[in-house]
């Protein structure tokens, strides 16, 4: 009941504001910010009532939906999707908070849209029916496209038009397989039904119809996470679009596709994710490298912060396909911390676009002098999202790390470049953008940060040191599912890897596979 | 059987609807010389009534269903669900066209005379279950339509229309003639049920060939009525002349009752040779979707584009034809309900936005109009993330119902081509939607009127009709799914 609250009373706002005045702008946004921050007060209480350790679903709404086929509306949250239904509804207020002055023209609709977002966002993290998840999968989509197309910089156009063939193209071969599943189970798109169809082996797929589905489910997935080579809608889509568009693009959308390896690709086809596990941590690592170093040259600073998502989301498919238990918790972990900090650092971006209405670095200089309270915020975001010990990015960095060298000591080694990478693109950005020479430019233009941009980032800042320094507040109930999800991979495959004693050459292990 | 002839109180009852339409389209005719100009709306009423009467009679008829006239007409769920579509279909087309012909000065009695005769063609096709009366059925409804393309009779574009329509539409129901003489040669009857039984029994196969001749030949017909390839040359071309409202009617009813046919005689009469003429269907299915979208991608022209995607439709419901199962007839049946939905509202708009002689029916024309007229463009919106294929809209669903319907017959790649079509289509249809939101309005925007109080009520009709079918299917599905030819 709690969940559906949170699912339908985002739809619920979406539809009110669409009844509301054209010209009732204060109104509207407060109508929109006070039920997300309803929603969000909501989503806590589904915090306190979790169970933290079962690695079932809790807050299962499981009812028919449409009779032939069978459909059936099924929701239910478990450690895996708990924490990013949180940070879809912890975002989503802030992403108000920030688009408060920032939007000025067609109000009603941009907050309506956002409120739809917000629906489409939670339901995919939450179906548990996969017509279910596909219908939501779309449904976030819609209102993204209208976003960017609508409210974003000069060639939001085609940014938009990019964004959403990429991920229809995706997703069409994603619903053949859903359907064809569907037909293989037996007759039922539930999702813990065809997972016990596939692990009692009464599905029996043959190998090649395995690699098929599950590369059908990859490429849906892998453009929205995005993997390299896949990637390149990301950066028109997050520098044009608003920036409380960008803030939900990156830290909540990117998640979804993340979401959907874990809870499908992994647990559905054991046998052909591990075969493809050595490409796709291939490309994830050529991701991590590529898009740190892309990013080290932009001269774009939503640009660089786009390439930096690139990056990070190489390191969660890394800790995914390492089929380690730390691997994984790193790759979830390291989900919600790139949504906090990236999200941080559009906004920051934001705030500066808004004083300045240009994204280039070299338009600005000494911004520290005259908003200190920005450079500090700045400061910190940029700490965490480049891995400093004591913020959470480094937690799942971690993780991940020690995760790929019980697998392969080599690919810690390649992935640990993007680090330091990370490093040197952020505190370069840094360095040209707060300190130095102040040019007049900025001086008249850029002051500090006002009471609302105060409210939506101390939050932000406060998750990252709390994710940072008190994991156990967050790590059981995923390590509890991922546990769940592995041992789900490990049906049928013989050679599965087991994490080597300490002194065994982790590649010796990687190499007998 | 003499007795047989003599017509039966039950059998007057199953021609109910037909009877109505003919009466009401008669009286308009006559009425019509008796009605001063400013009165002509009048006759748009009794037209409305008629159908709103005819609807009552076919939903009625479907209480006490079975076989009329010596089984030359049969009504079962399958005709009452294109009957009532292609009725309901009427009824919108009345309410979108009121406005537009006063608005051209073209108000007359005979247009929606010949209105209800082409439904009354379409309705007779919907249950004829003997080839002679699919044939009547079918030239009824043809030879209304093409007057109706040509109804703006000064206009040069829909003079185009309707000749094109009627001399490629003759040569097509050519093909269909010869088909059906085959057929009556090869099993010496043309009653559906009748073929069917004659091509099972056991001594049939040296006929096989002549009947998948027959079949081929009369694939040629019904390819045309539907615009699937490689007979859809003519749709662009007479979707883009023909008046606006006559174009929502032409890509709705003749498709949807020709679809009706087209399935009831393949999958009854022709149901024994399927095997013969499934590549052709295959085949055709998939060169109708790849030239409909890639086609439409270069348009520019928003009726000729609906036009091209239009034909790209068609070869999705060719998809459901080509499985061969009754999930597949329940799904092409499904597929229509919705997409004569989308179809008629998207059309309506066109109406509403084209202004006097259609002078604004580019793309970007529409630019800017989702903060002009927000209703109007939301509804169009609704509509066109429908065509695309977007969750909780009866497009989406029905595609989904199709593409499941073809896997289950082990069609994968059929699925596969097909599915990636309708992700490149997604691109045509959206360029409406970015000039409708993301472009500065133009002088097209000047002096664009509110909604019309028919085109609204038609725009409203379809979205609730395009959700219903999306969010609750089953409301239709289960209809769909009982009735479907087994």
């Amino acid at each position: 009941m709690l969940l559906n609250l949170v699912l339908f009373l985002p739809l619920a706002g979406f539809l009110l504001l669409m009844l509301v005045p054209r010209g009732q702008h204060e109104n509207i946004k407060r109508i929109a910010l006070g039920l997300s921050l309803v929603v969000f007060a909501l989503s806590l209480g589904i915090v306190a009532g979790f169970d933290r350790g079962s690695s079932n679903f809790q807050f299962v709404t499981d009812a028919p939906w449409i009779s032939t086929p069978a459909i059936r509306f099924h929701t239910g949250i478990d450690g895996l999707s708990l924490w990013l239904v949180i940070l879809t509804t912890l975002l989503t207020p802030i992403g108000i908070l920030v688009s408060w002055r920032h939007i000025d023209k067609r109000v009603k609709e941009f907050f309506a849209f956002f409120l739809l977002m917000e629906f489409g966002l939670v339901g995919v993290f939450i179906a548990l029916d996969l017509f279910l998840f596909y219908v939501f999968w779309e449904v976030s989509l819609v209102p993204m496209y209208f976003l960017i197309g609508v409210w974003g910089h000069e060639r939001r156009i085609y940014a938009a038009v990019k964004f959403f063939l990429y991920t229809m193209a995706g997703s069409v071969l994603m619903l053949a397989a859903i359907i064809y599943l569907y037909n293989r189970a037996g007759g039922t798109f539930d999702y813990g039904n065809i997972l016990q169809a596939i692990t009692s082996g009464q599905v029996g797929l043959n190998p090649i119809e395995e690699g098929l589905l599950f590369l059908a489910f990859f490429i849906a997935f892998a453009i929205k996470v995005p993997l390299f080579p896949l990637h390149t809608w990301l950066p028109d889509a997050h520098v044009e679009a608003p920036t409380a568009g960008s803030v939900m693009l990156a830290s909540v959308m990117l998640k979804m596709g993340c979401y959907g390896l874990l809870r499908f690709c992994l647990p559905f086809y054991p046998t052909a994710a591990r075969a493809f596990a050595p490409f796709i941590v291939v490309l994830a690592i050529v991701g991590i490298v590529y898009g740190a170093a892309v990013a080290l040259v932009q001269p774009n600073m939503k640009k660089l912060v786009a390439y930096t998502s690139v990056s990070h989301l190489g390191f969660v498919v890394l800790g995914i396909f390492s089929f380690t238990q730390l691997g994984l918790d790193g790759a979830v972990y390291q989900m919600l911390n790139h949504g906090i900090s990236t999200g941080a650092l559009f906004i920051l971006v934001g705030y500066l676009y808004e004083r300045k209405h240009s994204l280039e670095i070299k338009d600005y200089g000494g911004v520290a002098t005259v908003a200190p309270a920005l450079a500090v915020f700045f400061a910190v975001t940029a700490l965490a999202s480049m891995g400093l010990p004591s913020l959470n990015n480094f937690v799942g960095e971690y993780l991940v790390l020690q995760g790929t060298a019980q697998v392969n000591f080599r690919w810690t080694v390649f992935a640990a470049i993007g680090v330091i990478l990370a490093a040197a693109y952020m505190l370069w950005l840094y360095q040209r953008v707060f300190y130095g020479e102040t040019p007049d430019s900025v001086r008249s233009h850029v002051f500090d940060m006002s009471g609302r941009e105060w409210a939506a980032m101390a939050p932000l800042v406060i998750m990252m040191v709390w994710m940072g320094t008190l994991t156990t507040s967050f790590l059981p109930p995923i390590s509890k599912t991922n546990a769940a999800i592995l041992e789900t991979t490990k049906v049928n495959v013989e050679f599965h890897v087991k994490a080597p004693p300490a002194g065994v050459r982790a590649s010796e292990v990687a190499d007998a596979r | 059987m003499p007795a047989n002839f003599i017509p039966t109180g039950a059998d007057y009852l199953r021609l109910g609807p037909e009877i109505i339409l003919t009466l009401v389209a008669t009286l308009i005719m006559m009425l019509e010389p008796l009605t001063s100009v400013w009165n002509k709306r009048r006759l748009g009423v009794m037209a409305v009534l008629g159908l709103f009467g005819a609807l009552a009679a076919a939903v009625f008829a479907q209480t006490d269903p079975g076989p009329a006239f010596s089984g030359m007409l049969v009504v079962d769920g399958f005709a009452t669900f294109f009957r009532v579509i292609v009725i309901v279909v009427g009824i919108l087309v009345v309410f979108t066209s009121a406005g537009y012909l006063r608005r051209e000065s073209a108000e007359s009695g005979e247009f929606y005379a010949l209105l209800l005769y082409s439904i009354v063609g379409q309705s007779i096709m919907a249950s004829a279950n003997e080839l002679i009366v699919i044939f009547i059925g079918l030239e009824i409804s043809s030879i209304s339509s093409y007057v109706l393309a040509g109804f703006l009779r000064r206009n040069k574009l829909a003079n185009e229309s309707a000749t094109k329509y009627f001399l490629l539409g003759s040569f097509a129901t050519a093909f269909l003639l010869y088909g059906i003489a085959l057929t009556y040669g090869a099993t010496g009857t043309t009653n559906l049920v009748e073929i069917q039984r004659a091509l099972l029994m056991p001594g049939a196969a040296p006929f096989g060939l002549l009947a998948g001749t027959a079949a081929a030949l009369m694939f040629v017909g019904f390819a045309f009525k539907v615009s699937a390839a490689p007979f859809q040359v003519w749709a662009p071309d007479v979707y883009q002349g023909a008046p606006a409202p006559v174009t929502a009617f032409l890509a709705a009813a003749p498709k949807a009752a020709a679809f009706a046919i087209f399935l009831r005689v393949y999958m009854t009469a022709f149901g024994p040779i399927s095997d013969r003429w499934e590549p052709i269907v295959w085949i055709s299915a998939l060169a109708t979707m790849i030239i409909g979208n890639f086609a439409a991608l270069q348009q520019t022209n928003i009726k000729r584009m609906l036009g091209y995607s239009s034909i790209a439709h068609a070869g999705y419901v060719m998809v459901a034809i080509a499985s061969r199962s009754v999930v597949g007839t329940a799904a092409a049946m499904f597929y229509l309900a919705a997409y004569v939905f989308m179809n008629v509202g998207a059309f309506a708009v066109i109406t509403h936005f084209s202004r006097k002689d259609e002078q604004y029916v580019n793309i970007e024309d529409m630019a800017g109009l989702g903060w002009k007229q927000p209703v109007t463009a939301g509804l169009f919106s609704v509509f066109l993330l429908s065509l695309i294929g977007v969750p909780l809209t009866g497009g989406f669903f029905g595609k989904f119902y199709i593409f499941k319907a073809a896997l289950d017959s082990d069609l994968t790649w059929l699925a596969v081509l097909g599915l990636l079509n309708s992700a490149v289509a997604a691109y045509y249809y959206l360029r409406v939607i970015v000039a409708m939101y993301m472009k500065e309005p133009g002088e097209s925007m000047l002096d664009l009127a509110p909604l019309g109080a028919g085109v609204k009520i038609t725009l409203w009709t379809c979205t609730a009709a395009t959700l219903v079918l999306g969010i609750f299917p089953s409301v239709v599905l289960d209809f769909a799914n009982r009735y479907a030819l087994k």
